[in-house]
């Protein structure tokens, strides 16, 4: 440490002493306030932490990717202190607030008196603290050290971790990589910059990262720091090792406010300040990301620059200006990445949205407003008019009267209004539009300008494109919206929900056409009004997405209904019911004992007997369900999956084995099909009986896939119903064998998967698409029936996997406990 | 938009429930009172509200419902809930009791006495 710099003579005038503790750009501001309304009444000394003068902090990351230097960064060199007289104390730690002596102690022991005191301190970086946290190699990401040390390593090459993936770690992370070294990113949250950022937004800013190179790992919570002398890894809790050359961990700040607290100063999450940015002590201020003022902590510049105004007002004998407070904006300082967001963009019943997205130039705005003024902005993609949304947020301006172009931004001149075809504009012309017939977009533009195709019909006749089960119509209608502009009149298409104006059939097909494979990836490139999407739309949206890429897509269960998450059905009091699976109707002592065990245990109130051949055990307690299902389990039985759009039930009679007119083996071939089908998501319950004789004691000809026995064969019925509609089925086909049997049940299943509207049962999506292409896919055309068979095989072996025994492994464990019991006399921890 | 705070972390009527990390984004979990359940949200973009978990319809467990944005979905017959006001939404009407709660350093407080807070 330099000894103390000898104290230069003060112009006459200065009588009162100003210490101020910290350097940083807070205290820098506090003192050019300060100059330029009282010059001449303090006496003024600094003690700064770092070997340095005051640079702009949030430049760092330029630094870092090469693009500025040191110097580019300075804000005040050293003649800008000696000019203004002012004592800098560099390197030289405060350790001491001696209010009482109104003096500050230095770890060197010297003691510097004042009558005004301003505490800059700032933050530290929040460290995990996981094993191996203090190991060499793992930096932080806070001043120009740490950038020094990120350089140095960077030479080197070799691999970085970057532990968090908002502001800080993100620009770590691509200077990093801009610096020549591999990047992982690893963020605990599941979209990035979730603070600032909508999901949307995140998603759109993950693809961008990914696109330079660096790999983004979402919900990855760090478990340990792996190294024995130096890192050399990072330890995530799903098991996966990364290896590291270095791990910087850019996770979050804390307000640095340890002398304040020792000094007896009020803090809370910081120096606690008033409006006036006075502490406890009428003598101490504080400024800058130390503080917390009306419950807020600030870590971005700008609020800082409006708390230094108003100290340096108060310092300079000023009353009267108040801190109130700051809506801050975000932008993300990497090259090529557009990213702006300010104030508040959470949704309410008061408050409206603007919602912009343009897939083909991964554009999208969000506009939150609450009675006709902007709260929030998200802008990513396109940010020039970020600060003019901004200004009209921190004006309060009505923009009732730019309401309808608001989003277009200041210089909007009346431009097209949003269209409805975009998202299909932005399709490649390889992309698949009819799945039946395999026709692609190219294909169908190249035939309506070709041909001078004017009418859906006429495309069906020259493409083939919609003439199967009709699904991509509206598709192919857009397409001839798109070709032939306002000459074309397509019939309209009910939407999903007020999310979106495209339908059911049209989200399906652009989902594979596209490729999408996330919610918030559906919702962005198919131009989504809502932010996050409703009830209606996300369950929809989560099943078409597991149902087109069985084993890549994760499930989203918050975008499920409560049965489908807690693997019961709720009843009206808010308790559950609990049916295990009894395959093909058949159970056994040992299951009945188990049962009847599992009731007595756990008082479940009623047993009762489906109209499905299973048991049901109803008024089942939430918090009792893994334990109710564990025993279960103990006695060999399954999730009955009695609460899920999927296969419910096989309903059997008892066939050639006991029955004087028994044709075939029904319940041996109930058995088969249950173990075949059971833990297929569909779009609505499925539900499937087998006859041992055309006296039909299965009630099969009320199913929705209903086999009656004869003794020639079996004959497969479908699309039958009784419920709120009743419905007899329609004969599908006779077969031969039972293998004949699960390979059509196989393929209707698919068909039905990969065509059904979410809950749209069998009948009715039957009766949409017509039974004679039902017909022509399953029974006609062998080839086809293979293939969706083998698709159907191919997801199965994602599917049956019995919920019931993950969450007695301890999956989604916290979905049934309480999280505190409080109030009761015996107060549990 | 900000809100004056008291130091909740030192009041009697401000109970300590749990931490932050235990509430699922776009989740809910109840807290047990003698007075009945109060469910705790979290919403995609890290807000939390405390409300009844009962919905003004049929008593509805609203925790057990769909999150978006700051709303919930009962799970019984979809009345759509205000988690800020405890409104319903739409045609629907009638109100959820809201409960004060507060986030300091990821541990959550919950108080019976005060409104609802927002930041």
């Amino acid at each position: 440490m330099a000894p103390l710099d000898m104290t230069p003579a003060k112009p006459l005038g200065r009588t009162l002493k100003l210490v101020v503790i910290g350097n940083g750009m807070a205290a820098g501001r506090v003192l050019e306030e300060l100059l330029e309304r009282a010059p001449d009444q303090y006496d003024m000394t600094i003690f700064g932490a770092e070997p340095r003068v005051n640079y702009n902090r949030i430049m760092l990351s330029p630094v870092l990717s090469g693009e500025k230097t040191y110097g580019d960064i300075l804000i005040h060199d050293e003649g800008w202190y000696a000019r203004h007289d002012i004592t800098l104390h560099r390197g030289h730690e405060v350790v001491e607030i001696d209010r009482e002596g109104k003096r500050v102690v230095t770890a060197a022991g010297h003691a510097e008196p004042y009558d005004k005191l301003l505490i800059a301190t700032g933050s530290v970086p929040f460290v995990i603290p996981v094993p191996g946290s203090t190991l060499p190699g793992v930096l932080s990401y806070r001043d120009l050290d740490d950038v020094n040390a990120m350089l140095a390593a960077a030479e080197k090459g070799g691999h970085a971790v970057v532990i968090g993936g908002g502001l800080l770690g993100l620009e770590a992370a691509a200077g990093l990589a801009s610096r020549g070294m591999t990047v992982t990113v690893v963020h605990l949250m599941p979209t990035l910059m979730e603070r600032q950022l909508d999901p949307a937004a995140g998603y759109l800013l993950e693809q961008a990262i990914v696109t330079r190179g660096i790999e983004v790992v979402t919900k990855a919570n760090t478990q340990a720091i792996l190294g024995e002398d130096r890192v050399r890894g990072v330890r995530l809790d799903n098991g996966r090792e990364i290896a590291a050359d270095i791990v910087v961990m850019a996770v979050g700040i804390r307000p640095n406010m340890t002398l304040a607290k020792a000094a007896g100063l009020d803090c809370g999450r910081g120096v606690k300040v008033d409006d006036a940015m006075l502490t406890s002590d009428p003598d101490i201020l504080a400024v800058g990301e130390c503080v917390e003022h009306r419950g807020i902590c600030y870590g971005l510049v700008a609020p800082l620059y409006d708390m230094a105004k108003v100290a340096a007002t108060g310092l300079g004998g000023a009353a009267g200006r108040a801190y109130e407070g700051s809506v801050t904006a975000t932008k993300l300082k990497v090259t090529g990445i557009d990213l702006y967001s300010a104030g508040d963009f959470a949704e309410g019943k008061d408050r409206e949205e603007i919602v912009l997205r343009d897939a083909a130039r991964g554009i999208y705005k969000r506009l939150v407003l609450k009675d006709n003024r902007i709260v929030g902005v998200v802008l990513y993609g396109e940010t020039a008019d970020g600060p003019w949304f901004f200004r009209l947020l921190q004006d309060g301006t009505d923009v009732s009267d730019m309401r309808e172009t608001l989003i277009f931004g200041q210089s909007y001149a009346g431009g097209a209004p949003l269209d409805p075809t975009a998202a299909v504009a932005a399709l490649s012309h390889e992309a698949e539009i009819c799945g039946c017939n395999g026709v692609c977009k190219g294909k169908i533009v190249g035939a309506i300008a070709e041909k001078g195709l004017t009418t859906l019909d006429e495309v069906r006749a020259h493409t083939k494109a919609s003439s199967s089960c009709g699904s991509c119509t509206g598709l192919v209608e857009q397409l001839l919206a798109l070709s032939l502009g306002e000459d074309y009149q397509k019939a309209a298409v009910t939407p999903m929900c007020g999310c979106t104006d495209l339908g059911h059939s049209d989200v399906r097909r652009l989902i594979v056409a596209q490729s999408l494979k996330s919610i918030p990836a559906v919702m962005q490139e198919l131009g989504w009004k809502t932010s996050c999407g409703c009830y209606k739309c996300r369950p929809a949206l989560n099943y078409y997405l597991l149902s087109s890429w069985p084993g890549e897509y994760e499930d989203d269960s918050k975008s499920r209904f409560i049965n489908e998450r807690a693997h019961a059905n709720i009843q009206k009091d808010g308790t559950y019911s609990v049916v295990p699976r009894m395959w093909g109707g058949v159970t056994s002592p040992k299951e009945l004992r188990a049962i009847a065990d599992v009731a007595e245990k756990f008082a479940i109130p009623t047993v009762k007997v489906t109209g499905g051949q299973r048991i049901d055990l109803l008024g089942v307690k939430k918090e009792d369900l893994p334990a109710v299902w564990a025993d279960l389990n103990a006695a060999g039985m399954v999730s009955g999956h009695a609460y899920g759009k999927s296969l419910r039930t096989v309903k059997t009679c008892v066939g050639t084995e006991w029955c004087r007119f028994g044709t075939q083996d029904s319940t041996g071939l109930g058995v088969k099909l249950e173990r075949f089908t059971w833990g297929a998501w569909t779009p609505h319950k499925v539900k499937m009986g087998v006859s041992g004789c055309p006296r039909n004691c299965a009630e099969s000809t009320v199913k929705d896939f209903g086999i009656i026995c004869v003794d020639s064969g079996y004959e497969i019925h479908i699309a039958g119903a009784a419920g709120l509609h009743v419905k007899a089925t329609d004969f599908l086909c006779k077969v031969e064998t039972e293998n004949d049997v699960l390979e059509h049940c196989g393929a209707l299943m698919q068909l039905y998967r990969e065509q059904g509207h979410y809950l749209e049962r069998i009948f009715k999506w039957v009766a949409r698409v017509g039974l004679d292409t039902v017909k022509r896919q399953i029974v006609e055309d062998e080839a086809s029936r293979r293939e969706l068979n083998g698709r159907f095989a191919y997801a199965q072996s994602f599917a049956q996997i019995d919920p019931w025994a993950e969450r007695v492994a301890g999956l989604d464990s916290q979905e049934f406990q309480p999280l505190a019991r409080v109030g009761f006399a015996e107060v549990t921890a | 938009m900000n809100v004056a705070v008291t130091p909740v972390a030192e009041r009697a009527d401000w109970v300590e429930i749990g931490a932050a990390a235990d509430i699922p984004y776009r989740g809910a979990r109840i807290v047990q009172t003698p007075q009945g359940d109060v469910a705790i949200f979290r919403t995609m973009d890290d807000k939390f509200y405390a409300i009844d978990n009962h919905c003004p319809h049929r008593q509805g467990p609203l925790a057990q419902g769909i999150v978006m944005g700051d709303a919930v979905t009962c799970p019984l017959h979809s009345w759509v809930i205000d988690l800020k006001t405890g409104e319903a939404q739409g045609a629907d009407h009638g109100c959820v009791k809201t409960y004060g709660l507060r986030v300091i350093e990821e541990r959550l407080f919950l108080s019976f006495a005060q409104p609802t807070l927002v930041d």
